[in-house]
């Protein structure tokens, strides 16, 4: 029987990251980042923000929307350096290094969408 | 492997910077690259998250760091990526899934052209839920 390994969860996770981060990060980033700092539209007030993030279904969204971004990252990440600075002397330290990163991120993500309100 | 009669095994090598040999080796690496900017704005929209849970101080503060001309710029950049990203990404849909629809094929376009339409729509959700519906 062949070797279980983890790497097809990984890959998993990479490309429902991939389509998390496609669909919903370009929008908030051109509007927290661009559009409000570069006075383009004037930004939300406070009251109004934290009435959205309170609302149970945001805070899932934006929990697996920043997870799954972590690990698409932190996959894409790997094989940057795998492939384009051939750095494959190191793998076990990279990978720990890009996997820890998002599994420590994941949690910070969940301890702040949860300690709100 | 290598003993005194073994031949040695002949492998290429290649340079480090093998990916600015091609436009297209240089698309790849590019989107490779995003990755880094991914997480960036991750970490950037946390902290956001942060401030609106520390009350209406902390999110004036989180906006008036935000419009630091560095952030901007590093944002900018950072939106480049994503987009970029994402246009590559959907284009990708039809080769990774195959929707059968009465035993044929769906074309191709049509995948790619429903992924872009549910970006459209899923942006357009964000922007009605920041701005205040």
């Amino acid at each position: 029987m062949a070797k279980r390994t983890i790497e097809p969860l990984l890959w998993l996770l990479f490309s429902a990251g991939g389509v998390a981060s496609a669909m919903l990060i370009p929008a908030l980033a051109l509007l927290f980042g661009v559009a409000f700092p570069l006075g383009w539209l004037s930004p939300p007030s406070h009251e109004h923000l934290l009435a959205v993030v309170l609302h149970p279904l945001t805070r899932l969204v934006l929990f697996f929307l920043f997870m799954l971004s972590m690990f698409h990252s932190a996959h894409r990440f790997r094989f940057t350096l795998y492939d384009g600075l051939q750095i494959k002397h190191l793998n076990e330290v990279v990978n720990l290094l890009c996997y820890g990163g998002a599994v420590v991120g994941s949690v910070l993500g969940a301890y702040l969408l949860w300690q709100i309100g | 492997m290598y003993t005194n009669y073994h031949p040695r095994w002949h492998r290429k090598p290649m340079s480090t910077y093998w990916w600015l040999e091609r436009r297209s080796y240089l698309a790849f690496i590019l989107r490779e690259v995003s990755s880094v900017f991914i997480a960036w704005l991750v970490v950037f929209l946390m902290l956001l998250v942060r401030a609106v849970g520390r009350g209406d101080a902390s999110y004036q503060q989180f906006l008036d760091w935000s419009a630091r001309p560095l952030l901007v710029v590093l944002n900018i950049v950072s939106l480049s990526f994503v987009v970029f990203h994402a246009i590559t990404w959907f284009n990708l849909a039809p080769k990774a899934m195959v929707v059968y629809v009465r035993q044929r094929p769906v074309p191709g376009h049509l995948i790619a052209a429903s992924n872009y339409l549910a970006w459209a729509v899923a942006s357009g959700l964000v922007a009605w839920l920041v701005l205040g519906g």
